[in-house]
């Protein structure tokens, strides 16, 4: 039988607030355990919540970035359960009412794009963490994170396979990093992926029964773990076996997803509007604000650089994949007027260089300006692309220009019409039978000739010129 | 001494009569010499408080002096108060001594009040008999064998036998206005949001509120000056200006519209105290109001939805006693859960325990809609009941609660009888209104009976305006019960 797999994603976006969602508390990572925790995260008795204003600020952001409703008047609600890392017994969260509903993400599957709904994002408080290591037969309780602003964005059960889900968590990754409202930091729980994952029968309109993927802090593990859920849930269907409603946990180091819990266990979370948060009313003064603080955002800048630099779909695609890379093209493509080249080179060897590297877009020890020198210089046919290319190292390891290291190398291409005829004509004379393959019918044989004129010319002359040349003087 | 006032005893240190030290040294020794009988507190810490007063005879020696400063006062064990056991009347919390203080007791310690002790109350404020205490039952000062009502029972009980000129108290059904009506004292529930809750240990969050209990209307509105106050601590809290509850205290009642709602006084009112309140209208009457009779069609269904939406809220606000932080844990356990179950079980008493299990039924998911959402739908009808009869009056009458106080253990084993008694003080909450209880006369057994005031939204200031007017009038509030 042929299967068909539904996934929908839940993403918890850790918002880059200085404090936490209803203390002042510091939310910075990695302190002792403990220390970023007051009588609020402690849930001592008689302490309540104050909303920090800046979660709804942008909470705001992502909705209207997400072409969203940003619901006016929206609800926190308790959701009840026991568990010794969330103090108060229950997580202040949004149930009816969330801030953000609806909406859309595009993303690119292969070249396509492809838009997938939002249901929602609300807001909500991060629970602390259990330490079972160090611990013997006890569990530690670190509190630091209790607190900690959480946007949850849930998506439409939209995704068709493995890959869409994966660009769909990229693209909104590097959309709440371009809005600068998350820092993105995946090792540190910046950014976390629950998946729903099931499949059907081809053509079968009912959903399967899904199961859900917890805590997934890597792209690498979402997709491995996705995988490996849909062949098992296809092998257990096919071998006449029954897929139950569960949440399973993923590990890495088995490769395996197992059963954490079962339906039956599931918890009645009670949920009711908190007593001690009133409605969070946003005027239409504050979207209007907001609005205008907004970044230029990704689909724009994409249809703009196709417009104004004659980019591919593709490439801009690529160059929008974050707001740092997109404003280091533009700035290369404004100073050169060569969008093309410059795509190409930021698409191209720039990021197959820092991706080798392990290194950012804002790490990148060619600046868009030393960049631009070197574009020009290829633009204006001073350098072959093979020069570019040495040109282009050389730039990596060293805080010149591209004009000084060409003059410093003596790097230029070789476009003397003359020169070149000397070259050809000796590599002619030296070659006898290459010549005589060629005329033969082996047009190889002519790149064989051009890469002696190459050699002879240390990599300098203009390749379209030998061609040319080369073919004239053979004919 | 015993008998002073908090104004008169303020005016007292002001001209150097007596001292803060004396005073202190007073009540405590009443305290040691009465509380044996009374049980109305839990923490006496007499030096600790003989330091705090003789602070503030130094302040006072070095000009700092506030109007109160000096003066003693006693706090509900529910507001936490740093250094000192906040145990909210619980096993639970039994060994917990907070280490922050709450908004109320920090505005009380700016004001240069001092501490003498810590009242008994109901277990986390559930009660109306203060026979739910984990310390025991606080006994009723006019007589021995009743309650002192609830759940501030300890408050209304010091204030009632001369302990302390003052106390803390809150009301989320009743819990000011009924002991202050069953002890002969004067208490007031401010608008929900007038004082702020932030350190106030939570029952049910969108009906608790802070209030005084005193001797005198006059003297409540001195406390609620230094009580109320936006605090940007509690989200609920209202952002107004300041102002003088003592402003409108000397108004005449001329003109003054008085509301009777007829359900008040239906069915179930005993004679006795349905003869107080008549007379306590008269008394008004003669002073220039007119009585309009007015109705809040849906005060019976107040009973239903409080104990809906109380234990609700009760039911999570009280999950972070778990024993993983603080307070209470169980001794020996198996795992997690065994852990949780065991400290729960042995850290609730019997009525906490009972309001946990009907507010996490009500909340269950299939029962949300029947009970909860049901529930606040009522208590929007409540509201508009009020909001109705406001347009026909300026404060509106009754009794406190159907009878005077009945004995330690009468309705103990009947919780529907006891939830019953609240009938004329919930809707008061579930509407956020503001309302009072003032001493107005006896039953024929000689146990207090107190007049409720219940004013509009803010109308603190005119509900204090015809108690101060009453007690000029009258001298129920400064009678004392013979101990």
């Amino acid at each position: 039988m042929k299967w068909e797999v539904v996934i929908g994603l839940e993403v918890h976006v850790q918002l880059n607030t200085a404090t936490k969602i209803f203390s002042g508390t510091s939310t910075a990572f990695g302190a002792e355990p403990n220390t970023q925790a007051s009588a609020v995260e402690l849930a001592f008795p008689g302490v309540l919540p104050v909303l920090n204003k800046a979660v709804v600020e942008k909470a705001i952001r992502l909705g209207l970035a997400l072409g969203s409703k940003i619901n006016q008047k929206n609800v926190f609600a308790r959701k009840n359960y026991f568990y010794p890392d969330l103090p108060k017994g229950y997580q202040i969260s949004q149930m009816e009412l969330p801030i953000v509903e609806g909406g859309v993400l595009p993303i690119l599957v292969g070249e396509e794009e492809k838009l997938v709904k939002l249901t929602r994002a609300h807001m909500e408080e991060d629970a602390g963490k259990s330490l079972h290591e160090d611990f013997s037969g006890m569990t530690g309780i670190d509190l630091n994170r209790a607190g900690t602003p959480l946007l949850e964005v849930v998506s439409e059960p939209d995704m068709r396979s493995p890959e869409e889900a994966v660009a769909y968590a990229r693209a909104l990754h590097s959309l709440v990093m371009w809005l600068g409202i998350c820092d993105g930091n995946m090792q540190e729980g910046s950014f976390r992926v629950d998946a729903n994952v099931s499949v059907r029968p081809f053509g079968q309109q009912e959903f399967g029964t899904r199961r859900e993927i917890k805590n997934l802090n890597s792209f690498r593990f979402l997709e491995q773990a996705m995988k490996y859920e849909i062949q098992w849930q296809i092998d257990t269907l096919e071998d006449g076996g029954r897929v139950e409603q569960a949440t399973v946990l993923f590990d890495p180091d088995s490769g395996e997803t197992r059963m954490m819990r079962s339906k039956e266990d599931a918890h009645d979370y009670r949920y009711f509007p908190d007593p001690d948060l009133l409605p969070v009313r946003i005027s239409d003064e504050q979207i209007a604000r907001i609005c205008g603080e907004m970044p230029e955002l990704p689909s724009a800048m994409k249809a703009r650089f196709v417009e104004a630099f004659s980019v591919s779909a593709y490439d801009a695609a690529l160059l929008t994949g974050s707001r740092a890379t997109a404003e280091y093209f533009e700035a290369v493509a404004q100073a050169s007027g060569q969008g093309k080249l410059a795509a190409n080179w930021v698409n191209g060897e720039i990021a197959a260089r820092l991706n080798r590297e392990g290194k950012d877009i804002a790490d990148c020890p060619i600046s868009a300006e030393r960049l631009t020198g070197l574009i020009l210089r290829i633009a204006d046919n001073t350098l072959s692309s093979k020069l570019a290319k040495q040109v282009f190292d050389a730039l990596w390891d060293s805080d010149l220009s591209a004009d000084a290291i060409i003059e410093r190398d003596g790097l230029k291409q070789v476009s003397d019409v003359g020169a070149i005829e000397k070259m050809v004509e000796e590599a002619i004379a030296a070659n006898p039978k290459a010549v005589e393959e060629f005329r033969a019918g082996k047009e190889k044989a002519l790149n064989a000739l051009a890469g002696q004129v190459m050699k002879a010319s240390k990599g300098k002359a203009n390749p379209a010129q030998v061609q040319d040349i080369l073919k004239q003087k053979l004919a | 001494m015993t008998n002073a006032t908090l104004k008169q005893l303020s005016q007292q240190l002001a001209a150097g009569a007596v001292s803060s030290v004396e005073l202190a040294t007073h009540y405590l020794d009443r305290i040691e010499a009465l509380n044996p009988q009374l049980n109305a507190f839990i923490t006496v810490d007499r030096a600790r408080t003989l330091a705090d007063a003789a602070a503030a005879d130094a302040a006072r020696a070095a000009g700092q002096a506030g109007l109160l400063t000096g003066v003693p006062m006693v706090h509900k064990d529910i507001f936490c108060q740093q250094g000192w056991k906040t145990s909210c009347g619980s096993k639970m919390l039994d060994n917990f001594i907070s280490p922050y203080s709450a908004h109320v007791v920090e505005q009380c310690n700016a004001a240069g009040l001092i501490t003498l002790g810590r009242a008994n109350m109901d277990e986390f404020a559930m009660g109306s008999s203060n026979e739910n205490s984990y310390y025991g039952a606080v006994k009723n000062p006019w007589d021995l064998n009743a309650i002192p009502g609830g759940s501030s029972g300890g408050s209304a009980a010091a204030v009632a036998a001369r302990l302390t000129p003052v106390a803390t108290a809150t009301d989320t059904g009743g819990s000011i206005r009924q002991p202050a009506s069953h002890c002969g004292v004067t208490g007031i529930k401010p608008t929900y949001g007038v004082v702020s809750r932030y350190g106030m240990v939570a029952y049910a969050s969108s009906l608790d509120q802070g209030g005084p209990i005193a001797q005198t209307a006059e003297d409540c509105a001195l406390m609620l000056n230094v009580m109320a106050g936006f605090d940007e601590r509690d989200s609920t809290s209202l952002e107004r200006a300041r102002e003088d509850y003592t402003r409108e205290l000397n108004q005449p009642l001329a003109g003054l519209r008085v509301g009777l709602p007829r359900e008040y006084f239906a069915d179930g009112l005993d004679a006795d105290v349905a003869k107080v309140i008549e007379d306590a209208v008269a008394e008004l009457k003669k002073q220039g109001a007119q009585v309009v009779d007015i109705s809040l069609p849906n005060t019976e269904l107040s009973i239903p939805a409080y104990y809906v939406i109380a234990p609700a809220e009760a039911s999570t606000n009280l999950s972070r006693y778990d024993g993983v932080r603080y307070g209470h844990r169980a001794a020996e356990y198996k795992d997690l859960v065994d852990m949780y179950e065991k400290t729960r079980a042995e850290g609730f008493g019997a009525e906490v325990k009972r309001r946990i299990l009907v507010g996490s039924y009500v909340l269950s998911h299939g029962y949300y809609d029947a009970y909860y959402l049901k529930a606040q739908k009522i208590r929007r009808l409540i509201a508009n009941d009020f909001k109705a009869a406001f347009e026909q009056c300026d404060v509106i009458l009754g009794p406190v609660a159907p009878t005077a106080a009945f004995n330690i253990g009468e309705k103990s084993g009947d919780p529907v009888q006891m939830y019953l008694s609240d009938i004329y003080t919930l809707s008061v909450n579930l509407a956020g209104l503001p309302g009072m209880s003032v001493p107005a006369g006896f039953d024929r057994r000689g146990r207090p009976v107190g007049l409720q005031i219940i004013g509009n939204y803010f109308g603190e200031a005119k509900m204090l305006n015809v108690a101060h007017q009453f007690q000029l009038a009258t001298d129920w509030h400064t009678r004392a019960p013979a101990l």
